[in-house]
C-alpha cells in the first residue's frame, strides 16, 4: 500500500520529472522483484504425449504434479506412457514445485484443480474431503481395492467412510548408514536407545560426526519427535497428540524432549542452517556416521555409493513399547471435486491403483515401495527390499507429523517450536507449554 | 493510500481540464469534457477502492474473526481474540517486529549512505563511469528471491564460499544462516548488497539536478570539497532524502523475498510480512490470525504515512 504513494506523478517537493520517472521505475522494479519470487515457484507445462486427441469434447485428463524433482518427475513420464501404451488416453501434466504445491493447495482446490492431482494420505487428505473440496473415488476403489490392505485402505478413507484418495507408494523413515563405514570402524547396528547413544560417542571419537542432522526447512525434526514420541508413549498416544486429544505439556511430552536431548548431543552441530540434501551429503562424504531421514535420502546418493546405503529401524527406546510403529508416509492421488473429464479421471486413478502403474514408476523412482499386493518386488534394490519388509512388519503405521496433525499447528506451531528447542534444549518446559496454549486455539472448531 | 486517493483527481488531471478550456469558459464544459472528467477521476478512483481499500477493509474486518478460507459460511466472528493470542502466546510476534525495526535502521545506516557516497563519486564524471554505475545497480535488476538463492551459496555451512575460504585458514566452519544471532546480518547484508545500487542511482539522479552554479559558487567562496557538500549539495538533496526514507521505510515494511527464500522466515529470521504469509498464503489458512497481524502491519505503515504526508502538506504550504 505504501508504494502507490510513489505513483503520484505531481508530488510536490520533488526536483525534476526525470528524477519522478526514475523513482517510477524503481517502485516498478519492487513490484516486479516480488514478481519474481512467484515466478519462482510457477509452474512448468508439459504433456506426456505429442498425439493430441484434438476435438474430443472430454479432451485429455489434466494431472496436477508435485513432483519437481528430476527422479519422479521422469516417474511419471513412465508411468504415463505405460497408461497410454495400456488403452489409456492423453494425460496433460502440470508439474509445480513440489513445496509451492503443498502451500497452495487450499487456493488450488477452490479455484481449478486438475481433474487428478498428487498428495497425501492422512489427516489432511480427511480434511480436504470433510470441507467437500475433493472428489469421492469409492466408485474406483471398487475396482483396485482388492489390490490393498485393510491398513492402506482405511488410509484412503475419509471420515465419511469414503475413499477419497488412491495411494500409489510409500517410503519408511529410518536411520540410514554407510555400510563400509561401519565395517571399517566394526560399528554394529543398535537396537536401543542407549546403544545408538553409545555408538554416537564411539563415532565422535572416530571423528565422524555421530547423527547427520539438518532442520533449517523445519520439518526434518518432525520425524525426531514422531519416532520417539511412538517409542516412548506407543501408536496411540501419538496420533492422539496429533489430534489435538492429549496435552503437549503433559508429563509424557517432557519425557520425549529429555529422550531428545540425548540424541542431540550426538547430532551434528548448526543444523538450523543445514538442508537435509546437505546433511545426506555429508553422509555421503563419510564425515556423519548415521541419519535418521525417509529413504528418499537415496537421491542424493549414486553409483556405488547407493549399493553402500542402508539403514536400521529406529531404536527401541522403552522395552514394553517395542518398535513395531514405523513412520511410513504414503503419497498418491486425489481427484478434483468437478473433474472436466470425469470418465477420464476414474480412469486414469483406476490404473494408478494398479499394479502395473506402481511397476512403472518404481521402475524409475526407485527410492519408494509399492503399496500395492501384486506388485513386482522381484526388481526391488537391497534397500527397497529392506523397506518394504519393515512396513510390513509393522504393526501401526504413521505418517508424518504434519500429514497427521492439523496443517495449521504443524507449520505455524511445531516448526518454530521444535527449532527453538533445537537451540536451547533447557527451554523444553516452557516451549511445550506454549506449544499447547496455541494447540488449544488452533484445534477448536 | 490517503495519498493516493485524495492526490490523484486532485492531481494533474482535474486542474488541467478547465485550464486548457479557459479562453473561453472555466465552468461551462461541454458533455465531452463532463464525460472524459468522469473517466479520469472514476477509473483511478474505481481502481483505487479495488485494489487498496476493499481489500485492506476487508483485511482489517477479516482479523475480527477466525476462518479457513473455504466458503464464506464458515466465517466467525471472534471479536479480539486473534490480537490477544499474537500479543501473548504468538512466539515468533515480538521478534518479528523486533527484525523489521533492525532491517529498517540498518537499512538507513549502512547501505544508504554507502549509496550516497558511491553517487557522489560517480558523479565527479569518473572515466568508465557508466561501466561503474551499471556494475553497482545490476544487484537491483535481480528479485530479492535471486538475492537469496546467490547468497546462499556464499552462506552454506556445509558447502558455501565463505566457509571453504576460512576453512583454507583453519577456521571452523560458521553456521551464518542457521545461527539466530547472525542470520538476520547475514541476510542483512545481502539485501544491503542490492539496496546499496538502489539508493545510489537515486542519489546519482538527485545530485544530476543540483545546479552545478551552487557548487561553483561555494568553490570560489573557498569552501573545502567536504564543506561544499556539507552545507550546499546535501541541503539541497533534502527533497531526495524524504524520498529515500520512504523508500526505505517501505522496503523493511516489505522486506519478505530474501528471508522466505533462505529459511521460510523462521529461526531468527522471522518479520511481519512473513508471518502474514505464514498464516494465510500457506497450508495454515488461518486467515483471521494472518489479517491481524496484517492490520498491525497497516497500523505501522500509517504511522509512517501519516509523518510523510503532514511532511509534504508543510512543504505545500511554504
Amino acid at each position: 500500500m505504501g508504494k502507490r504513494m510513489l505513483q503520484d506523478p505531481d508530488q510536490p517537493g520533488l526536483p525534476a520529472a526525470v528524477f519522478n520517472r526514475r523513482i517510477f521505475l524503481g517502485a516498478g522494479a519492487v513490484a516486479l522483484g516480488s514478481l519474481g519470487l512467484a515466478a519462482c515457484g510457477g509452474s512448468s507445462s508439459s504433456s506426456s504425449s505429442g498425439g493430441s486427441s484434438g476435438g474430443n469434447a472430454t479432451g485429455p485428463v489434466t494431472f496436477g504434479s508435485n513432483a519437481s524433482d528430476e527422479v519422479p518427475k521422469k516417474a511419471f513420464e513412465a508411468t504415463f506412457a505405460a497408461y497410454k501404451t495400456s488403452g489409456g488416453g492423453d494425460v496433460k501434466v502440470n508439474t509445480v514445485d513440489h513445496n509451492t504445491f503443498q502451500e497452495q493447495i487450499n487456493n488450488y482446490l477452490q479455484g481449478r484443480p486438475d481433474d487428478v492431482f498428487t498428495w497425501f494420505a492422512g489427516y489432511r487428505m480427511r480434511f480436504f474431503a470433510k470441507k467437500g473440496l475433493v472428489g469421492d473415488v469409492s466408485d474406483v476403489w471398487e475396482k483396485i481395492g482388492g489390490g490393498f490392505t485393510d491398513a492402506i485402505k482405511t488410509a484412503s478413507t475419509g471420515e465419511d467412510g469414503k475413499q477419497y484418495f488412491v495411494p500409489l507408494y510409500n517410503y519408511p523413515w529410518a536411520v540410514h548408514y554407510r555400510k563400509s563405514v561401519f565395517e571399517a570402524n566394526g560399528f554394529q547396528p543398535p537396537t536401543t536407545l542407549d546403544e545408538m547413544v553409545t555408538l554416537g560417542q564411539q563415532m565422535k571419537k572416530k571423528g565422524l560426526a555421530p547423527l547427520a542432522f539438518a532442520d533449517k526447512d523445519g520439518w526434518p525434526a518432525m520425524g525426531t519427535f514422531d519416532y520417539l514420541n511412538m517409542r516412548i508413549n506407543g501408536y496411540d498416544f501419538h496420533i492422539n497428540l496429533m489430534a489435538g486429544k492429549e496435552a503437549w505439556d503433559s508429563p509424557k511430552v517432557a519425557t520425549v524432549f529429555d529422550t531428545w536431548k540425548r540424541l542431540l548431543e550426538i547430532s551434528q552441530p548448526n543444523s538450523l542452517g543445514r538442508t537435509w540434501q546437505e546433511a545426506a551429503q555429508t553422509v555421503a562424504q563419510k564425515k556423519a556416521g548415521m541419519y535418521l531421514l525417509g529413504t528418499f535420502v537415496g537421491q542424493q546418493f549414486t553409483g556405488a555409493d547407493k549399493d553402500d546405503l542402508t539403514f536400521f529401524p529406529f531404536p527401541e527406546v522403552d522395552s514394553s513399547v517395542g518398535t513395531d510403529a514405523v513412520e511410513a508416509p504414503i503419497d498418491g492421488f486425489m481427484m478434483a471435486k468437478r473433474p472436466k473429464n470425469a470418465d477420464g479421471a476414474k480412469n486414469l486413478l483406476e490404473f494408478l491403483g494398479s499394479a502395473k502403474a506402481e511397476n512403472s514408476y518404481l521402475a524409475t523412482d526407485s527410492n519408494d515401495v509399492a503399496v500395492h499386493k501384486d506388485a513386482d518386488t522381484s526388481k526391488y534394490n537391497a534397500l527397497q527390499k529392506q523397506a518394504s519388509e519393515l512396513i510390513s512388519n509393522a504393526k501401526s503405521i504413521s505418517q508424518f507429523l504434519d500429514r497427521d496433525a492439523d496443517p495449521t499447528f504443524a507449520s505455524t506451531v511445531a516448526i518454530p517450536a521444535f527449532q527453538s528447542f533445537i537451540k536451547n534444549p533447557a527451554d523444553a518446559a516452557s516451549i511445550a507449554k506454549n506449544m499447547e496454549a496455541q494447540k488449544k486455539s488452533i484445534y477448536q472448531s | 493510500m490517503a495519498v493516493s486517493t485524495t492526490g490523484v483527481p486532485t492531481g494533474a488531471p482535474a486542474p488541467d481540464v478547465p485550464t486548457r478550456k479557459g479562453k473561453r469558459s472555466a465552468h461551462r464544459w461541454t458533455r465531452r469534457d463532463r464525460v472524459v472528467l468522469a473517466l479520469m477521476i472514476g477509473v483511478p478512483t474505481l481502481i483505487s477502492v479495488a485494489l487498496v481499500w476493499v481489500p485492506a477493509l476487508s483485511s482489517v474486518a477479516l482479523s475480527f474473526t477466525r476462518w479457513d478460507g473455504i466458503g464464506l459460511d464458515s466465517i466467525q466472528w471472534i471479536g479480539l481474540r486473534n490480537y490477544r493470542e499474537i500479543f501473548t502466546i504468538y512466539p515468533p510476534f515480538y521478534p518479528a517486529l523486533w527484525h523489521n525495526l533492525i532491517w529498517l535502521l540498518f537499512f538507513l545506516l549502512v547501505p544508504t549512505p554507502i549509496g550516497l557516497f558511491l553517487a557522489v563519486l560517480l558523479d565527479r564524471e569518473l572515466r568508465f563511469t557508466r561501466v561503474y554505475q551499471s556494475l553497482i545497480f545490476l544487484p537491483v535488476v535481480l528479485s530479492l528471491a535471486i538475492v537469496g538463492f546467490i547468497w546462499q551459496l556464499m552462506y552454506s555451512t556445509d558447502q558455501g564460499l565463505i566457509n571453504a575460504v576460512l576453512a583454507k585458514f583453519g577456521a571452523a566452519p560458521i553456521d551464518w544462516l542457521g545461527n539466530p544471532q547472525l542470520n538476520l546480518w547475514a541476510v542483512l547484508i545481502a539485501a544491503s548488497w542490492r539496496h546499496v545500487g538502489y539508493m545510489m542511482i537515486l542519489y546519482l539522479a538527485g545530485l544530476k539536478s543540483v545546479d552545478p552554479a551552487l557548487k561553483e559558487a561555494a568553490a570560489i567562496d573557498g569552501a573545502s570539497d567536504w564543506q561544499a557538500f556539507r552545507y550546499v549539495v546535501f541541503p539541497a538533496l533534502r527533497p531526495i532524502n524524504i524520498v529515500v526514507l520512504v523508500i526505505t521505510v517501505i522496503e523493511s515494511l516489505r522486506a519478505f523475498d530474501l528471508v522466505y527464500v533462505i529459511n521460510g522466515g523462521r529461526n531468527g529470521l522471522e518479520l511481519l510480512s512473513v508471518l502474514v504469509t505464514q498464516n494465510i498464503i500457506g497450508e495454515a489458512s488461518r486467515i483471521g490470525y494472518g489479517s491481524a497481524i496484517a492490520t498491525i502491519m497497516l497500523v505501522i505503515s500509517t504511522v509512517f504515512i501519516v509523518i510523510y504526508t503532514l511532511n509534504i502538506f508543510r512543504e505545500e504550504r511554504r
